[in-house]
């Protein structure tokens, strides 16, 4: 068993790669807290899963709120600060989509665009409130890829037909890079996620570990503000720009 | 010295030199920073477009460094080198 399958599989939670770091002051690795047997395997819950499903919670919890006040919305009276800050980010949501993959696809694409984008914004600044990034771990952005690698594989059988294949094999000679290329996608894709937060991560958590606790007032707090937040925000950003491009790639040459 | 420390040591001054990758990103950055600011100064009304391609030129660039990153996370943390013993 190579590094390579310990990565996929688990993370860096493999056996003996639990926690990454021997010293106890210093921990930025995934942790595992609760052993248990799945499929004849040994299998940990994580501290991924858990910051997962904390995020998750948040999101639901804010999707609810936002749900009942849209309903309990007067469309006589002007909105509240609440109804305005939900209606401005579905706007900018809205308008990103159709700048970027044309008016007549954009709006398709706005929810799944929208929710990754929650969902990996909140999970790049999870940083902030002391839990580990679930972006940090290979597992998920990996997965986050994959969904874009399929998507954009389905839009392009969808709209060139067999066009999709055939344009792999455009220049002969260029067949081989042209396949690499392909599959080298959610490959950077998901290395690119992982990379930027993993690498606020350690920073934070050498900052924290390794530093005397009087010679830690304040000042972190501009550290987050750009590992976390500034660093995160371009990230999603990013990730939901490239997401939207690959994809609207496939709508033009029909 | 033993074996297993002489490869986390090499496994240290490998993941040092793996970080070198981090100049290539720096520079590339710096240079498309560089065009946006002049493309930003030539035409202030685009600097919403211009600032985004920027930005995900600069994304696209800092691939390369992250690879760099990654092994040298790899060879720190979950270095595969030892299992060989």
């Amino acid at each position: 068993m190579g590094i390579g399958s310990s990565l996929l599989s688990t993370g860096f939670a493999g056996q003996n790669l639990l926690q990454f770091s021997t010293d106890e002051n210093v921990s930025f690795g995934v942790n595992g807290f609760w052993q248990y047997r799945f499929l004849g395997q040994e299998v940990w819950l994580t501290t991924t899963q858990i910051t997962t499903l904390i995020v998750m919670l948040a999101l639901t919890v804010f999707a609810l709120i936002a749900n009942r006040v849209i309903r309990k919305a007067d469309p006589e009276k002007a909105p509240g600060p609440f109804l305005n800050a939900i209606e401005y980010m579905v706007d900018a949501i809205d308008n990103l989509t159709k700048t970027n993959m044309g008016e007549k696809h954009g709006g398709k694409f706005a929810n799944y665009i929208g929710t990754i984008f929650c969902f990996i914004l909140l999970s790049n600044i999870a940083g902030l409130f002391g839990l580990r990034p679930p972006t940090a771990d290979y597992g998920v952005t990996l997965g986050l890829a994959l969904i874009t690698f399929v998507l954009i594989h389905y839009n392009g059988f969808k709209y060139q037909k067999m066009g999709h294949i055939t344009n792999l094999f455009k220049p002969v000679l260029l067949t081989p890079i042209n396949i690499i290329g392909e599959l080298a996608t959610p490959l950077s894709m998901s290395l690119r996620l992982f990379g930027n937060v993993l690498s606020g991560t350690v920073m934070m958590g050498l900052i924290y570990g390794l530093l005397n606790r009087f010679a830690l007032i304040a000042w972190p707090a501009v550290l987050h503000g750009y590992f976390d937040v500034f660093s995160g925000a371009i990230q999603t950003y990013v990730f939901c720009m490239l997401t939207m491009v690959f994809i609207s790639n496939t709508f033009e040459e029909e | 010295m033993t074996d297993r420390g002489l490869i986390l040591a090499c496994s240290a001054i490998g993941a040092g030199l793996a970080m070198i990758a981090g100049i290539g990103p720096g520079v590339g950055q710096g240079i498309a920073a560089g065009h946006g600011a002049a493309a930003v100064g030539r035409n202030p009304g685009a600097k919403g477009t211009i600032m985004s391609t920027m930005l995900l030129g600069q994304a696209v660039a800092e691939t390369t460094g992250l690879y760099g990153f990654a092994v040298a996370i790899i060879l720190l943390f979950a270095n595969p080198l030892i299992g060989r013993l």
